[in-house]
């Protein structure tokens, strides 16, 4: 791929999940300042991609090797890996009852600049901080003191993983099917939340179904991944033919 | 002079020909426990001689008596004989000289709790002569509560300045038969505090023993007596965050709470008690009659405790809603780690009309720690339209801890209503993992997430404990996720 440097560089990567074998020699480079698309049949590994990415304990890495900004990404923890910039948006986010959303926030955020050797900001910053990019997710006030997803409706969920990717500012955001369950609106706001975090320097893989949200996050490339594999890489246009054609004949292709 | 009191002084001269004149003097009296015993610790706090009778009879009925056994505690059998039953305030020699004595372990506990460094001391029974700046705080104190007519004293010192009070409420809720521990207690307590809240008035200030200069000193039978007279309301703190060395194997306290109409009487208690080494050995076993009388009309007690256990917990602060209308309310967080048992829950006894009750309960089960809750909701045939609410709810962290849950209904009214809410839950992989992405480490993770856990119980706290109480469990926690 040329002169770019890598963010993110996928060589040849083997995974498993209980014992079964689930990305076998996925390859696969993010520059800074790009926007990949991961599509794929159902069960084709790329959540398990995500999870592997972020750290997931019980995603074993049995092969490949994974470079995040030069880093052996593999040896490192997963809260480092999050402190080193890497955002992982969960296709199912949990519920944590009683945890304040804010509190969290604040929590992440200190961990990261902790990390980086800047002093804490405390409660009001964080909020200070909360509260704008709140406005561009158009969320309401109300989910400052309501616990993490708790009660929150599927959409919710999704909105306020981007609320915080918006808050943590990673380099490299990795968002598991943030599309998926949104209605029209939301998804029009989450895909402004999602353009206003490009920029050169960071870099964003979305995992979509569909064409819909790529109408408006324009993707630099598009992957179809396919038995834990990228079985076809594209622009835009691929994502178009995938929409028309479904994935069998990708499938068969690449068998 | 009564016959009961010429007999009490020909006893207590009785006593005094047995030698125990000689020991006077000394800080300690020898181990064991017979009348002459009592009649000398009485003798000592120069009890008038209604005490002294009082503590007689409790002997008396505690000699007769069965120590109890419970399904989920494990005790090492307890020797009463063995124990010395009164030591003046405790021996600078005992204690360690200089904080460079105290476990290391445990000093480390006080910075990450963030006690000040001369309170560290002061935990650590460390014996210094001058009692830092609480003394300033404790003047102050005082200060203000008598000019708002607040009696804020130690036991022993309300026996001489309010014997009136202390005769007609001392053992009005805890009878002096109640329970082997409470009849060992009334029989030989030493001190404690004592509280009286006049009619009308409202307590201008949290009511703490942390402001006490003498509340380490208690010794492991303590006493303590709060009432709020009609109209008038006090929020008491019990304890401190910290954890309290302390060389008694065996803690059998006492609380009596009295709420005439309209009172209302906060309790709290934040309480982390030495827990010993890593093994729990030397840890104490921690046996407690709390018990709140709702005596007048719309009284309301309410009962807020986080406890991360001693080696062993066996409490149940508990409401008994005589008057009309009158709220009782128990919110509770107890953990366990490592090898510690608790064995801790309420009784709510509904005597008058609409009367209603809240349990909330929280117990954090780590390591190998088994977390018991007993609750009983009794409600008798008077107690028209009464209501409770029970929430019980667990948390386990690992597959090596317990949690029981036993709560007894007992309900005589059939216009009362009774509902209860339980549930079982672990620290999910995916909440944990879902923390750790966002950068956050594991050992904060299970802190938040514990926290959440608890924040309906939390948020009874007054603020600042609220925060020491959030640092306890952290502390107390550790080590429990890898
Ligand atoms: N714990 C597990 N044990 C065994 N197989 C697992 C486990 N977790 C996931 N898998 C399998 O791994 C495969 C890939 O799952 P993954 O969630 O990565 O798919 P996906 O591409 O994200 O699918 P979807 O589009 O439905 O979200 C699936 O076949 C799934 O059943
Ligand atoms: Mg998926």
């Amino acid at each position: 791929m040329g002169a770019r440097t890598a963010m993110l560089s996928i060589e040849d990567l083997q995974a498993r999940v209980d014992g079964k074998p689930i990305l076998n020699g996925l390859t696969l480079e993010v520059g800074a300042g790009e926007v990949h698309a991961i599509m794929g049949p159902n069960g084709s590994g790329k959540s398990t991609l995500a999870y592997v990415l972020a750290g997931r304990p019980g995603y074993e890495v049995t092969g490949g090797r994974v470079l995040f900004e030069g880093r052996d990404l593999i040896t490192l923890a997963p809260e480092e890996r999050a402190r080193a910039g890497l955002f992982l948006g969960f296709q199912y986010p949990v519920e944590i009852p009683g945890v304040n959303n804010v509190y969290l926030l604040k929590a992440a955020v200190n961990a990261a600049r902790k990390a980086r050797g800047q002093p804490e900001v405390d409660a009001f910053e964080v909020l200070g901080l909360v509260r704008e990019k709140m406005a561009l997710m158009r969320m309401e006030d109300s989910f400052l003191s309501r616990g993490v997803n708790e009660g929150f409706s599927g959409g919710e969920k999704k909105r306020n993983e981007i609320l915080q990717m918006l808050v943590l500012e990673p380099r490299l955001a990795i968002l598991d099917e943030t599309d998926s369950g949104l209605d029209i609106d939301a998804l029009k706001v989450v895909a402004a939340g999602v353009n206003s975090q490009r920029s050169p320097e960071r870099a964003c893989v979305l995992v979509t179904h569909y064409q819909r949200l790529l109408e408006y996050v324009a993707p630099d490339f598009v992957h179809v991944l396919v038995r834990g594999r990228i079985a076809k890489s594209g622009d835009r246009s691929l994502a178009l033919e995938l929409e028309r054609r479904g994935y069998d004949w990708v499938a068969g292709e690449a068998a | 002079m009564s016959e009961n009191a010429k007999q009490l002084e020909q006893l207590l001269g009785r006593g005094y020909q047995h030698g125990f004149v000689t020991e006077i003097d000394s800080d300690t009296v020898p181990p064991g426990l017979d009348e002459d015993m009592v009649r000398l610790i009485s003798h000592k706090k120069q009890e008038p001689a209604f005490l002294t009778e009082w503590r007689l009879k409790a002997l008396r009925h505690w000699l007769t008596m069965k120590e109890p056994h419970w399904a989920h505690l494990k005790v090492a059998p307890i020797d009463y004989q063995s124990i010395s039953y009164y030591s003046a305030p405790r021996s600078k020699k005992d204690g360690p000289k200089s904080l460079a004595e105290v476990d290391p372990k445990l000093l480390e506990t006080y910075a990450k709790l963030g006690v000040p460094l001369h309170e560290r001391a002061r935990l650590a029974g460390v014996a210094v002569d001058a009692v830092f700046d609480s003394v300033s705080v404790a003047t102050t104190f005082k200060e203000r509560l008598a000019a708002a007519g607040v009696v804020f004293c130690p036991f022993s010192e309300a026996v001489r300045t309010h014997p009136q009070l202390i005769e007609q409420y001392l053992g009005s809720v805890v009878p002096y038969t109640d329970n082997f521990f409470a009849t060992l207690n009334s029989a030989v307590f030493t001190d404690g505090s004592f509280v009286y809240v006049p009619k009308g008035v409202r307590c201008p200030m949290e009511l703490s023993t942390y402001f006490r200069i003498n509340a380490l000193n208690t010794g492991q039978f303590e006493r303590t007596l709060i009432i709020a007279d009609v109209g008038s309301y006090v929020s008491y703190l019990e304890g401190c965050s910290a954890p309290q060395r302390d060389e008694n194997q065996l803690h059998a306290a006492v609380v009596e709470l009295v709420a005439l109409e309209d009172a209302y009487i906060k309790y709290s208690t934040v309480q982390n008690w030495y827990p010993g080494d890593a093994d729990g050995r030397g840890g104490i076993y921690n046996f407690v009659t709390k018990r709140g009388d709702c005596r007048g009309r719309n009284s309301h007690i309410s009962w807020t405790q986080v406890e991360t256990g001693s080696a062993i917990t066996w409490k149940y602060p508990s409401c008994v809603l005589r008057g009309e209308g009158s709220i009782g309310e128990f919110y509770s967080v107890a953990t366990v780690n490592n090898h510690q048992q608790a064995d801790t829950g309420t009784k709510m006894i509904h005597i008058g009309r609409d009367t209603r009750s809240t349990i909330v309960s929280k117990g954090i089960s780590a390591g190998h720690g088994q977390n018991t809750y007993r609750g009983l909701v009794k409600i008798l045939p008077s107690a028209h339209g009464a209501r409770n609410f029970t929430q019980c709810d667990s948390l386990l962290m690992g597959g090596q801890c317990g949690a029981h849950t036993f709560p007894y209904v007992e309900a005589k009214n059939p216009t009362a209503t009774v509902e209860h809410e339980a549930s079982t839950s672990k620290i999910s992989d995916e909440q944990l993992f879902y923390c750790l992405s966002r950068g956050i480490t594991a050992e904060d993770a299970v802190n938040m997430i514990v926290s959440g856990f608890c924040k309906s119980v939390f948020k009874e706290l007054p603020m600042e404990f609220a925060v020491e109480a959030q640092n306890l469990l952290a502390v107390s926690l550790e080590g429990a996720v890898g």
